[in-house]
């Protein structure tokens, strides 16, 4: 076979004209849509797993921070807790103080009204054990005892003397 | 649904063929004898020689679609295609007519007369006969004595086959950037183009090319790509196309190559090629026309390449189904057709592999060739590595 007189001009421009036709309007009407819908849809796909990995990592430091607050608002609620108790343990040590010493102001002045009470009594009882004994004494002693005072003088000197 | 559409294609072209056959038939029936010496004992082709030749008349353009012959009852031959239309520029100017005007003759003795000029096909070719002659004469070599060629620029079967290429890759490939309008993932034959487009890109433009610079390029590698494979595998149906074998389609496809190679080439590539940097001024001096050969024998290895891998794979599997006849006395009917039955599958399945290597080599070396122009050269050590990486890829395929 020989190439040379295979070769068919004709044929060859027949070729060039149809293969120049076909990439002008493949290129126009089928190579560039489909290459830009490709590269659109690449693009689409590479923003979507940036915005993907962004989310995940907003969500993260969403997830921190949430943690970081749950943190504080524990830290708080022991806080106060803590305030609360010591106050309540204030409250209950200045509360049971203040009894005592109100208690104690009662009991000193029970004692002590009752030391007057014991007193006035005492005196009382005195003077009544006084006069009972000048009663007795004179009932006893009116026919023999005309003088009356001497023997008063004498009874309260013996009182006197028995102080109690 | 590409298959579909396939499978309605060949039934439509199947009727038109018969349609056509008999109208052709009709037509022989009150014309001379003038078949060639092939029809004389009813078209059978028995020793190794007709065998040879038919396989050559194969390889070779057609101006008829025909899809088979047979010799009927009447004795008649019938031949089952259509004619295709015969475009002429002749010393009396343009001729058009169809190539049923020569009735399926293909040794000059038919003369169609047509405004004045006498044209013969003989061996494919269409031939101008000279003034006063009746009858073409040939001499010891069968080159034609008193005829020349006419520029032939037919619609023939090759022609015909890649305008029908064209028509599907713009029908398919259209319909998927249709597609993208309303949808980003496509759906029916887009499932299946849609990644080889982006093998095209992502595996053969990109990496030699560079993904900025590979985007001017993209509709030239997309376009040959898919007409190559598509002419390689339609070569292996039983139409018969033998589009990637003839010589002059992959001279055009490589000028191509070469042309888009030779216009995108920057500074740093013609300085490759007049002065090398970095090496000896002798050097310089040696390598230009190493160089300057090298710009040539790029595109001339790319259309032998296709051109020879093609041809060869044709030529190969019609030989091997034609063992069937060579086989014959040897192994008994049954025999050789199991044979070449088995060996022609066996090789028309490599060849499937091959259509497609074939077309991803083209577009691949196109892709390296024209990478090799464009490339940017930071600094001369660089192009050292340049050239291993591209000797490297040059192995894998030569």
């Amino acid at each position: 076979m020989n190439l040379l007189e295979d070769f068919s001009p004709g044929l060859f421009v027949m070729q060039a004209i149809i293969l120049l036709i076909l990439i002008l309007l493949l290129g126009k009407f089928a190579w560039k849509p489909i290459l830009s819908a490709l590269n659109d849809r690449e693009e689409g796909i590479e923003n979507a797993l940036a915005a993907a990995a962004n989310a995940k990592l907003e969500m993260e430091k969403l997830e921190a921070s949430n943690e970081a607050a749950a943190q504080e608002a524990r830290a708080q609620r022991d806080a106060m807790l803590k305030e609360a108790r010591e106050i309540k343990e204030k409250m209950i040590a200045d509360a049971a103080g203040q009894a005592q010493e109100k208690a104690d102001k009662i009991i000193a002045n029970a004692q002590e009204a009752i030391e007057a009470e014991k007193k006035a009594a005492l005196a009382d009882i005195k003077s009544q054990v006084a006069a009972l004994s000048v009663d007795i004494a004179e009932k006893v002693t009116r026919k023999e005892l005309s003088e009356k005072d001497a023997q008063l003088a004498l009874i309260d000197k013996m009182l006197a003397e028995a102080n109690i | 649904m590409f298959r579909a559409y396939l499978k309605t294609a060949f039934v439509a072209l199947l009727l038109t063929a018969s349609v056509t056959a008999q109208a052709q038939e009709d037509d022989h029936s009150n014309d001379h004898d003038n078949h060639g010496a092939v029809a004389q004992d009813g078209g059978r082709i028995n020793t190794s020689e007709e065998i040879t030749s038919y396989i050559e008349h194969h390889l070779k353009d057609s101006h008829d679609f025909h899809l088979f012959s047979y010799t009927n009852d009447a004795g008649e031959r019938v031949h089952i295609g259509f004619p295709l239309p015969v475009i002429v520029w002749t010393s009396e100017g343009l001729k058009t007519f169809m190539s049923s005007a020569f009735h399926h003759d293909d040794d000059g003795n038919v003369i169609v007369e047509k405004g004045g000029v006498d044209l013969v096909k003989y061996h494919t070719k269409i031939y101008e006969l000279e003034a006063g002659a009746t009858a073409i004469e040939f001499d010891e070599e069968h080159h034609p004595v008193n005829a020349s060629r006419v520029l032939d620029f037919s619609i023939t079967k090759s022609v015909f086959g890649l305008l029908l290429i064209g028509l599907l890759l713009v029908y398919l490939f259209g319909r998927l950037a249709r597609q993208y309008k309303t949808r980003s993932i496509p759906k029916g034959s887009g499932r299946v183009l849609e990644p080889l487009v982006l093998y095209v890109r992502d595996e053969i433009a990109r990496p030699n090319i560079g993904v900025e610079k590979s985007k001017k390029y993209m509709p030239y590698l997309l376009t040959v790509f898919f007409l190559i494979w598509i002419a390689n595998l339609l070569g292996l149906t039983p139409l018969g196309f033998n589009i990637t074998g003839q010589i002059a389609v992959t001279v055009c496809l490589a000028l191509f190559t070469f042309f888009i190679v030779q216009f995108s080439g920057n500074k740093d590539y013609w300085k490759h090629i007049f002065w090398m940097p970095d090496v000896p001024v002798l050097m310089k001096i040696v390598l230009i026309p190493i160089e300057l050969l090298g710009i040539f024998t790029k595109p001339f290895s790319l259309l032998i390449r296709l051109f020879a891998n093609i041809t060869a794979g044709h030529f190969v599997v019609m030989s091997l189904i034609a063992l069937m006849i060579t086989l014959k006395a040897q192994f008994g009917a049954v025999g050789s057709t199991s044979i070449s039955l088995f060996l022609a599958l066996f090789i028309s399945v490599i060849e499937i592999l091959v259509a497609f290597l074939q077309a991803f080599i083209f577009t691949m070396l196109s892709a390296l060739f024209i990478g090799m122009a464009v490339a940017e050269h930071d600094h001369h050590e660089h192009t050292g590595t340049g050239e291993e990486d591209v000797d490297e890829v040059r192995e894998r395929f030569v």
